[in-house]
C-alpha cells in the first residue's frame, strides 16, 4: 500500500484536531527552535482513518485467523477485558496522583497480585516488569541480589538448557551473568548427568521452561530442583509455557524460587503486533525482601504503592511509574471472569486441543519431534524427511500455510529439532477449526510433492508475494525520505 | 465455560482420536505429587455483565480532579479515531509480526512510524519501540557505552534528568559495571553547567525541556561533550520538538542517541502505562541498537513490502551476545502513536506544544502574583516549571486537593535543597477557567494554612 506520506498534501489538516489559540514562539529563545517544521504528514481526519483502517485489513490476526504460533499462547482476547480497562477513571488517572484518588485501580492489582501467587504458589507476586524479558531481567536480578545479600561473591554463572528461549541467556548477561547451556536428552529432557557435572560453587542459577520449549513435561523436575539447591543455587521459572498447567500445577510446588507470568499469553491480554506485554514475577519467601518497586500493598481496606523506603533491598525500579497499568487491569478482568474453575480448564482444554491436533498430524503421515511423548500445550513436528524428498523447508510450508488462511506455526525453534514447526492450538479453537487446519497441513504437504516451485515461491494469495530478508538486511531503508 | 468453545460431543470425538479415556490422562506425564488443584482458592467466575458492573464501580471510584501535574506523564487531548483504530483486532490480536508476508499491517505502521520519529528527532533512524522513556534511556546507556567500546564505562548524568527515571537505570545498568555519575545543577537557572573537570566518559545526557520544564543550553553541552570525546544521548518530550530544535541539530554535529516517553503522543495518562520508549540514532551506530527494526525491501514481483531486519543484533538470534534482553515491546501503543501523528500533523502538534507552553506560563503568571508564591528558576520553561512557597507544602496540596484540584507534583523528597518547590503542568486541554479555578484554590488554601 501506499505509505501515508504519499498521502499527504500541503495545507491539508484534521482540523478538529487543532486546539484552539494563538500560536506564536515570541518569548522562547531563538537559538533553541527549530526552523523547519517536523516532516510529518498533511492530512485530512478521512484520510488517516481510511488508510489505517485498510493497512489493518493486511494482518492476520487471532480475530481473523487461526494463529497456532508456538509459544505465544494466541488465545482469543475478549473484548470487553479491554473496555473495562479503557473506562475514564482508569485512563484519566495520572500515576502521581494521590491514592485516594486511585483506589479501585489499587484494590484491582493488588487481587491480581494475590491471585497470580496463588495460582502460582509463591509467596508474593510484583506487577512492575513490563514484558517477559523485563520479568525475567527482574528474576535473575533478584538471584543475584539474593548471593550478594550473603556475602557470596563467587557464583558467576547461569545455567540454561539449549532448547530455551533466546531471552534467558540475554537476561543472564544483562544481569552480568556468564552463560552455560546443558544439553536436552533424546527424550526432551534436561539431560541429568550434564547438570551434574554443570553445577558447582560458580552457579547462581538455573533458567528452566516447564513444560519445556520441545512442548514435552520436563518428567525430572523435583530431581533437577534437588540438584541445584544442593549446589546452592537457585531455580528461576520461565512462564512462558504456564498455559499449558493453569490452575493444576503450580511452579512454587515444582522447587522454583522466582518465577515470570506473560500475562499476554496466559491471561490473554492483547499481544498488540508487538506489545505491551506483562511479565509479573512472583517469589518464594527468601526472595521476599528484594522484589522490585512500586510493590501494591494493604492496610485494611486501603491500599498504597510500597517503593523502596519499605523494600530498602528491592532491586529497584523498572519503569517510570507502575509497570504497564492498563495491561495488568486487562488480565484482571479475565481472570475475574474464569474464576478457579476456569483456570485449570484453560490447562485442560489446551492440552486436550495440542494432543488432538497432535494425533491427527501425526496419523495424517506428519512426523512428531517427540513420538513417545504427550503434547503439553504444544508440540513439535519435524519437516527434516519431506525437505530431504521434496526440497520444500519448513519456511517454505509456513508460507503456503498462509495461503490457506491459517497463520503459520513457529519455524525454526527450538533450534535443536531440524525443519521444525512448533504448533500451538490455545483452549479457545474449537475442533471444527483444528481439523480445517490439518486439512491446509495435508494439502500443503501434497503440493510439496507434486508442485514445488509453487510452494517455494508462495504466498500467492497475500497482499506481497515473498519479501527478500537479504536485500533488507543488506540496503537498510529504515526510514522514508523526501 | 468461558471462551471455551468445546461441546461434550467433541471433547469425546477427540479422546477417541487420541485414545485417551478422559482428559486428565493426557497429564500422565506429571508426577503425580505435582498435582495441586485441590489447593487453589476457590474464586467464582463472573460473567461479562456482572465483572462489568464491578470495575464500573472501581472506575467511578477513580474519577478524576482538575489535574496539573506533568513530571514524565502528560495529559493531552487524544484523538477518538486514535484508539478505536489501535484496537480494531487486526491490530489488537495480531502478534510481532514474524510471517512478514501476513503482517504487511503492522510492519507498514511501524515503518510509518520509524519516519515521523526520525523526523521529529532529526535522527536518522528510529528503532520500533521500547517499554518506556526511562527503560529507553537505561538502553541508550548501555548502547553509547557498547559504541565506546568499552573505552570507558562512566556515563554522566545531571541531577536535572527525571528522579525517577536515574532510579529505573541503575536498577537496569549497574549489574553491567556502569558508572553513573551525577551533575548538579545551577541554583539560579534550574540547568545543567559544563561540567568542565569531567574527563573519561563514554556519554553525557542531556534533557530538554529538563525535569523542573527548564530549558538547557543543548548546543554548549552538546559540543563541549563531543570535544571531550564522548556521546552525547538527549532526552526529549516528543511534542517538544514540534517548536524546539531536534537533537539531530543540536551543536555543531548534533545528538547521537535520542530517547524519551513517546506517551504524550496519543497514549492516555493510564494509571502510568502501558507507554512505550522511543530511540533514535545516527545511522553509523544502527547495528548497536537494542529492539526491533522494520526496513523496507521488495517481494518476488519486485513490489515494495516491509520486514523485520537486521535481527541479527538480537536475543533470537544472538543469545548471550544479544544488544539487548528486549523481545516483545510497545506495538499497540506505536500503532496509536502513530495515527495520532497522522490526524494532528505538523500543525496540530505545535498548536498543543505551544499552548502547552502558554498555558503553563500564564498559570506561572498568576500563582506568582501572590505574595508568598515564587518562580524557583530564572530562564525559560517551557510546559512545566517550579513554584517556590514560603511555608510548607503538604497542607497546600491537602487543601487544593479538597478543592478538586490536583496542584502538581511536590519536589521535596527528591530535590530537599529546593525547600518547599512544585512542579506544575498545564496543557493545551485546560482553559482560562482551568487556570483561574487553580488561583484560587490556592488563594484559599494559603489563607487556611
Amino acid at each position: 500500500m501506499e505509505l501515508i506520506f504519499s498521502l499527504s498534501q500541503p495545507g491539508r489538516a484534521a482540523h478538529a484536531q487543532i486546539p484552539e489559540g494563538n500560536v506564536v514562539t515570541s518569548g522562547l529563545p531563538e537559538h533553541l527552535l527549530r526552523d523547519v517544521p517536523p516532516a510529518l504528514p498533511e492530512l485530512s481526519e478521512l484520510d488517516v482513518v481510511r488508510h489505517y483502517t485498510r493497512l489493518s485489513q493486511q494482518n492476520f490476526s487471532i480475530d481473523t485467523h487461526f494463529y497456532p504460533l508456538g509459544s505465544c499462547t494466541m488465545k482469543y482476547n475478549p473484548r470487553v477485558c479491554n473496555s473495562l480497562a479503557m473506562l475514564p477513571g482508569f485512563i484519566d488517572r495520572h500515576p502521581l496522583a494521590p491514592e485516594d484518588t486511585g483506589q479501585g485501580y489499587l484494590q484491582s492489582l493488588h487481587e491480581l497480585q494475590e491471585l497470580l501467587a496463588d495460582v502460582t504458589g509463591m509467596a508474593a507476586v510484583s506487577l512492575a516488569p513490563m514484558a517477559g524479558s523485563q520479568g525475567e531481567f527482574a528474576g535473575v536480578a533478584m538471584i543475584r541480589a539474593w548471593h550478594d545479600s550473603r556475602g557470596d561473591h563467587a557464583r558467576r554463572e547461569i545455567i540454561v538448557p539449549d532448547a530455551a528461549h533466546g531471552t534467558n541467556p540475554a537476561t543472564a548477561a544483562m544481569c552480568g551473568y556468564t552463560v552455560r547451556e546443558i544439553p536436552t536428552d533424546a527424550g526432551g529432557n534436561v539431560d541429568l548427568e550434564a547438570l551434574r557435572a554443570a553445577v558447582g560453587p560458580q552457579t547462581a542459577g538455573l533458567m528452566l521452561t516447564n513444560p519445556s520449549t520441545l512442548g514435552v513435561f520436563e518428567q525430572k523436575i523435583v530431581e533437577i530442583a534437588a540438584i541445584m539447591h544442593e549446589a546452592g543455587g537457585l531455580l528461576y521459572y520461565d512462564g512462558a509455557n504456564l498455559n499449558a498447567i493453569l490452575g493444576r500445577i503450580k511452579p512454587g510446588d515444582m522447587g522454583f524460587d522466582v518465577i515470570h507470568i506473560n500475562l499476554h499469553k496466559t491471561f490473554a491480554t492483547p499481544h498488540g503486533g508487538g506489545g505491551p506485554g506483562s511479565g509479573p514475577v512472583g517469589v518464594s519467601a527468601r526472595l521476599l525482601p528484594f522484589l522490585p518497586v512500586p510493590h501494591i500493598v494493604r492496610h485494611g481496606n486501603q491500599y498504597r504503592l510500597a517503593d523502596e523506603h519499605d523494600f530498602p533491598q528491592t532491586i529497584g525500579r523498572l519503569s517510570g511509574f507502575h509497570g504497564n497499568a492498563g495491561v495488568l487491569l486487562r488480565a484482571y478482568t479475565y481472570a475475574r471472569m474464569l474464576g478457579s474453575a476456569g483456570f485449570e480448564r484453560v490447562s485442560q482444554y489446551a492440552t486436550l486441543n495440542a494432543n488432538y491436533l497432535m494425533t491427527r498430524l501425526q496419523q495424517a503421515g506428519f512426523d512428531l519431534a517427540y513420538p513417545e511423548r504427550r503434547a503439553s500445550h504444544e508440540f513439535i513436528i519435524t519437516l527434516k524427511r519431506l525437505k530431504d524428498e521434496t526440497g520444500i523447508t519448513a519456511m517454505d510450508f509456513a508460507k503456503r500455510l498462509l495461503d490457506y488462511g491459517f497463520h503459520a506455526p513457529t519455524t525454526y525453534f527450538p533450534l535443536l529439532v531440524p525443519e521444525c514447526l512448533l504448533i500451538e492450538p490455545t483452549e479457545t479453537e474449537s475442533k471444527a477449526t483444528l481439523d480445517a487446519f490439518v486439512d491446509a497441513m495435508v494439502a500443503v504437504a501434497g503440493e510439496a510433492r507434486t508442485s514445488p516451485e509453487m510452494v517455494k515461491t508462495a504466498p500467492h494469495r497475500l497482499p506481497v508475494r515473498r519479501l527478500d530478508d537479504v536485500r533488507a538486511a543488506r540496503e537498510p531503508n529504515l526510514a522514508f525520505r523526501e | 465455560m468461558p471462551f471455551i468453545p468445546h461441546t461434550e460431543q467433541d471433547v469425546a470425538a477427540m479422546l477417541a482420536v487420541i485414545g485417551a479415556d478422559s482428559p486428565d490422562r493426557l497429564f500422565d506425564e506429571i508426577p503425580a505429587g505435582l498435582d495441586h488443584r485441590s489447593d487453589q482458592q476457590t474464586a467464582p467466575a463472573l460473567n461479562e455483565m456482572q465483572v462489568t458492573r464491578l470495575m464500573n464501580a472501581r472506575a467511578a471510584r477513580d474519577a478524576q480532579p482538575l489535574n496539573f501535574i506533568g513530571a514524565g506523564a502528560y495529559e493531552h487531548h487524544v484523538p477518538a479515531a486514535v484508539w478505536q483504530l489501535a484496537t480494531r483486532g487486526e491490530f489488537y490480536t495480531a502478534y510481532t509480526p514474524y510471517q512478514a508476508e501476513a503482517s504487511q499491517g503492522t510492519l507498514q505502521l511501524i515503518y510509518e512510524y520509524q519516519s515521523m520519529m526520525t523526523a521529529l528527532t532529526g535522527m536518522e533512524v528510529s528503532n520500533a519501540s521500547l517499554y518506556d522513556g526511562a527503560s529507553a534511556l537505561a538502553e541508550a546507556v548501555l548502547m553509547a557505552v557498547r559504541v565506546q567500546k568499552g573505552a570507558s564505562n562512566r556515563v554522566l548524568m545531571p541531577k536535572t534528568v527525571s528522579p525517577i527515571w536515574r532510579k529505573v537505570i541503575h536498577t537496569l545498568v549497574k549489574n553491567q559495571g556502569i558508572e553513573l555519575v551525577e551533575l548538579g545543577y545551577d541554583a539560579a537557572t534550574g540547568t545543567t553547567p559544563l561540567p568542565e573537570n569531567e574527563r573519561d566518559f563514554a556519554a553525557l545526557v542531556v534533557p530538554q525541556p529538563n525535569f523542573f520544564g527548564q530549558l538547557e543550553e543543548v548546543d554548549q553541552l552538546t559540543d563541549w561533550a563531543h570535544q571531550a570525546g564522548g556521546q552525547v544521548i538527549a532526552v526529549v518530550n516528543p511534542v517538544s520538538l514540534a517548536v524546539l530544535k531536534p537533537p539531530g541539530q543540536w551543536g555543531s554535529r548534533g545528538a547521537d542517541i535520542a530517547v524519551g516517553d513517546g506517551q504524550p503522543l496519543g497514549a492516555p495518562l493510564s494509571n502510568g502505562g502501558p507507554y512505550y520508549g522511543f530511540l533514535t540514532c545516527r545511522q553509523s551506530l544502527v547495528r548497536q541498537m537494542p529492539g526491533r527494526l522494520v526496513g523496507a525491501t521488495v517481494d518476488l514481483d519486485g513490489k515494495t513490502g516491509y520486514t523485520l531486519t537486521l535481527q541479527a543484533r538480537e536475543q533470537h538470534i544472538r543469545r548471550a551476545k544479544a544488544t539487548s534482553n528486549i523481545c516483545t515491546n510497545q506495538g499497540l501503543v506505536v500503532a496509536a502513536s502513530t495515527i495520532f501523528m497522522s490526524l494532528v500533523g505538523p500543525q496540530g502538534l505545535r498548536g498543543m506544544a505551544l499552548q502547552s507552553w502558554r498555558n503553563t506560563t500564564d498559570l506561572i503568571n498568576r500563582a506568582t502574583g501572590l505574595p508568598s508564591v515564587q518562580r524557583a528558576f530564572a530562564g525559560t520553561s517551557f510546559h512545566e516549571a517550579v513554584l517556590r512557597f514560603d511555608r510548607p507544602l503538604a497542607p497546600v496540596l491537602k487543601s487544593m486537593r479538597a478543592d478538586g484540584i490536583l496542584a502538581g507534583l511536590d519536589l521535596g523528597r527528591d530535590y530537599p535543597e529546593l525547600g518547599p518547590a512544585l512542579l506544575v503542568c498545564a496543557t493545551e486541554t485546560k482553559t482560562g477557567e482551568d487556570l483561574q479555578q487553580y488561583v484560587d484554590a490556592l488563594l484559599a488554601a494559603m489563607e487556611r494554612v
